[in-house]
């Protein structure tokens, strides 16, 4: 580990020290901390981290995120407008400020520090142990979402992570449990309310019951200084279905880990992932799809535009363990480098013990067709609208696949928004 | 041909024997002094010296920090350098300018392994250099080539005859300090085959070695040179085989290709080292690594492999497009089967402007068998215009096997398009049910549905080498099946 890191982790360490106590979540403190101290913040030299250098991160002194609020009331009711289609509850820096309880047709939604049997169910999907951020995620957390879905009748709830404070990091901690047969849709939402530097450093531990039918969204939308991490742990129960929408639409640093373990057959699991990357941004999505059971079915479609000098990288894992017959596992990490500076560093990986099982992976890495824009400005369009026209289609196969039609509409209008704003064309 | 499927699968190594000849060792061990006696030993010049040294130190450096290379899907015990032999040569009874000279035993060996010198010589179109651990005992059609301005013949011979030339390419695409066991070699490496195409020639027949590994406990340390000048062409053919042992040998092999401009090279293998029996003991351990440098504009270098042997394949032919428009490819079969381990795939380093790559990767896992293509295909910021297309599927043949696939692409350009594509599968149970509806019996349809799925690759392969090739796979993967 360099200096730097070393450096950065004693100083997140000391953070924990600093860090107000946080009742029932004690226990998940003293685990995660002890986890963090171990393993630190990890170097290129690690596989995992081959491509993301973490130092632009650990350079940057962190605070605890302050208690009060520092924003002005205008923004937070901003933050808390029913965008899609319910009332959000919203987080400011990592704590809950409004909106509990959830608005209509929501699953219960409560807030971790104040509930009392939650703090007992985190760490086992997100072991402190398995990643570096999970670990410090938990030394430093101060609050969260536990968020139940019941019954038949589809709930849709929308949670919000505001961050506003400069140099501050939250830690925020988000438990889903969707109950056997249950049906919904969960939103979880990363805004900047200021152009700040802070780091939003989430775990969210998503328990899919058997029978269950899941859509878990997670929309990056944070500030172009912004430094995102974000884990989520999944466990998919027999019959269940997780579909997982990682979006992701810039941010100075942004790492995503998004694991998935079938434990029931008939599980199936859908990752769908659209990553943007302009100016000088890294986007890292690290998936894996553990298919630990016969007879499940997982299916990635990762697409990532990288414009600006930004640089993308992916690494899928598909492991089908020895059991595991009759699996099916699609994987796919299509590419669009919109600029001579940008890079992208895909990895899709296959680890397969089985031998009756359909297992495909591709990836691939070009620009726009230059016969489809021709064949655009052939017939008028011209060269900038052509190029935009062709990059939102090529997002489209993702945002299509979203459950709710009006999101889909938002986050594509906010994606054409933030590609030109890059002063890419479009 | 009524045998059953018990004794297909009972089957032994083939090619396991030991050619009782006399060997001439120098004591186990690795140290300095070790280096400067096989360097004594070839009579080699200063330079040659200062340069194993400088590896030496290189690798202790690194085994000394614990650098050995771990990342490999592979698992072995920990390889102790300093018990094995690091020379191993037959005694010398005389000079020897015939073949009629050579020690018949050894003849016989070779006859053994199907490819006798003597019917080789007869054989219009190849000339085998043939590595007998570790020293190259007769070289045929030397004469022939040497007409044309080609050189060819043991790297020993070259050292001598043409330093100039060695000196200025050994080394210059694997680097003493490229790796561990590139540093290994390059510090006790005692023979292995230098071949230089003169600018404008094209190689009439093919180039060959025949690598075995016979004394015990050695390792096979060959380095492997060829230079194509300006628009000259060659094909290169390589095959290996060792006898069976109970310990676990080394092979740590260095092969360096360099293509001027309008070269071509064409490198095929076929890979059968003894793989340990089937509970995993013994076999080889085949380190290798192998790197051709595309340094001039429009060349090509085709690496093809067949790898059906050893008990451990770490193995990474590469390909450094420098030139603009130059072309590399890799075409490989791999094959794992009882307790084999295979980590294998290539690297494709786009530098140069227009460069193109394809990667085609057939992977077959049967028994207890596990295997990894491991590639990675690198598009610099000035390679403009790059193409990479890479292609690798993995056929399982038993539920206890396992295939692995680890592609790394990176690309800093954007005018460049690099595809990648896997699958993994087992063979259809419809496609073996019509086969056998047509009176095919299981094991042929099996072999018959392998080899269409390797077919890609060994049309590839020079036709002598192809025929080897696909006996080996049905000799590998019988049994395994059923």
């Amino acid at each position: 580990m360099s200096r730097i890191l070393e450096e950065a982790r004693d100083r997140f360490l000391a953070l924990a020290g600093e860090a107000p106590p946080a009742g029932g979540l004690a226990l998940l403190r003293e685990v995660g901390l002890e986890a963090f101290a171990e393993q630190g913040l990890p170097d290129t030299k690690q596989e995992e981290w081959r491509y993301t250098r973490l130092t632009p991160l650990a350079e940057i002194a962190w605070t605890n995120a302050p208690a009060a609020i520092g924003v002005k009331q205008s923004s937070l009711e901003a933050a808390a407008e029913p965008v899609f289609g319910c009332e959000p509850v919203v987080f400011v820096d990592g704590r809950h400020r409004a909106g509990l309880p959830g608005g209509a047709g929501a699953g219960e939604v409560a807030a971790l520090a104040e509930s009392a049997e939650a703090p007992a169910l985190l760490g086992t999907l997100a072991e402190a142990r398995s990643h570096p951020f999970v670990g410090l995620n938990g030394a430093l957390c101060q609050d969260g979402a536990r968020v139940t879905l019941r019954g038949e009748a589809p709930c849709l709830v929308h949670l919000v992570f505001a961050e506003a404070t400069e140099a501050a990091a939250s830690h925020p901690r988000v438990l889903i449990e969707a109950a056997p047969g249950s049906r919904g849709t969960v939103i979880v939402d990363h805004v900047s309310l200021e152009e700040t530097t802070h780091l939003a450093n989430a775990v969210l531990e998503v328990e899919v019951g058997a029978n269950a039918s899941l859509d878990l969204v997670v929309l990056q939308r944070q500030g172009k200084r912004s430094f995102h991490a974000g884990h989520v742990a999944g466990r998919v129960e027999r019959d269940g279905r997780l579909r997982t929408h990682t979006l992701t639409l810039g941010g100075a640093f942004v790492r995503n880990d998004l694991v998935v373990t079938l434990v029931g057959e008939g599980a199936e699991c859908a990752m769908k992932g659209l990553y943007l990357g302009t100016g000088e941004e890294l986007i890292d999505n690290h998936t894996w799809i553990d298919h630990s059971v016969p007879q499940c079915r997982s299916d990635e479609l990762y697409k990532g535009v990288l414009a600006g000098r930004s640089q993308g990288v992916f690494r899928g894992r598909v492991v089908v363990r020895p059991d595991a017959q009759k699996t099916e596992a699609q994987q796919s990490n299509p590419n669009l480098l919109l600029s001579d500076d940008a890079e992208i560093d895909s990895k899709p990986q296959l680890e397969i013990y089985a031998d009756d099982v359909k297992c495909s992976h591709g990836s691939a890495i070009g620009r726009l067709d230059p016969e489809a824009l021709f064949y655009l400005r052939s017939r008028g369009i011209d060269v900038d609208e052509a190029r935009a026209l062709l990059t939102r289609g090529f997002a489209g196969e993702v945002l299509a696949a979203l459950p709710e039609p009006t999101l889909a509409e938002a986050v594509g209008a906010l994606f054409s928004e933030r590609l030109e704003r890059a002063g890419e064309s479009p | 041909m009524p045998e059953t499927l018990e004794d297909l699968a009972e089957r032994e190594y083939e090619h396991g024997f030991v050619t009782e000849i006399e060997t001439e060792r120098i004591p186990k061990g690795l140290s300095e002094e070790i280096v400067r006696i096989i360097s004594s030993k070839k009579d080699e010049p200063e330079w040659l010296l200062e340069w194993r040294l400088k590896a030496l130190a290189r690798f202790q450096q690194m085994l000394a920090r614990g650098q050995h290379p771990s990342w490999a899907q592979v698992s072995y015990p920990e390889i102790d350098f300093q018990d094995m032999y690091y020379y191993a040569a037959p005694k010398p009874k005389k000079q020897l300018e015939s073949l009629d000279e050579v020690d018949p035993e050894l003849l016989a060996t070779y006859d053994k392994l199907g490819i006798p010198l003597a019917e080789q010589k007869r054989l219009a179109g190849v000339a085998v250099d043939a590595v007998f651990d570790s020293v190259s005992v007769a070289t045929t059609y030397k004469e022939e080539l040497a007409k044309q301005g080609i050189l060819f013949g043991s790297f020993s011979d070259a050292v001598k005859q043409h330093p100039e030339l060695v000196r200025k390419y050994l080394g210059s695409v694997v680097p003493y300090s490229d790796n561990f066991f590139a540093a290994l070699n390059s510090a006790v490496f005692s023979d292995g085959s230098f071949a230089y195409i003169p600018a404008g020639v094209r190689c009439p027949m093919e180039l060959s070695t025949y690598f075995r590994i016979n004394a015990q406990e050695t390792g096979q340390f060959e380095r492997t040179l060829i230079v194509a000048e300006e628009g000259s062409y060659v094909s290169y053919l390589e095959g290996c085989t060792a006898p069976m042992r109970d310990e676990n040998q080394l092979h740590a092999a260095v092969v360096e290709l360099v293509a001027l401009d309008d070269a071509e090279i064409k490198y095929s293998t076929v890979q059968n080292w003894y793989p340990g029996d089937k509970n995993g003991k013994g076999g080889i351990y085949n380190f290798v690594t192998k790197r051709g440098a595309c340094r001039g504009r429009r060349s090509k270098i085709s690496w093809t492999q067949v790898e059906t042997g050893s008990a451990i394949t770490w193995k990474y032919p590469s390909c450094l497009l420098q030139g603009d428009e130059s072309v590399g490819e890799f075409y490989s079969v791999a094959l794992t089967n009882n307790m084999q381990q295979a980590d294998t795939g290539t690297k494709m380093i786009h530098l140069g402007k227009n460069t193109k790559s394809t990667i085609i990767s057939k992977g077959i896992s049967a028994g207890r068998g596990q295997q990894s293509y491991r590639g990675l295909v690198r598009i610099g910021p000035r390679a403009e215009g790059a193409r990479n297309y890479s292609q690798c599927d993995s056929l399982l043949l038993g539920d206890r096997c396992g295939a692995h696939t680890f592609p790394y692409l990176e690309v800093k350009n954007a005018s460049s398009t690099v595809e990648h594509e896997a699958t993994t599968s087992k063979i259809g149970e419809d496609q073996l049910f019509y086969c056998r509806q047509r009176g095919l019996s299981e094991e042929d349809a099996i072999s018959m549905i392998v080899n269409g799925f390797c077919k890609e690759v060994l049309r590839e392969l020079p036709m002598e080498f192809a025929v080897e090739a696909q006996k080996l796979l049905d000799i590998s993967l019988e049994g395994s099946v059923g």
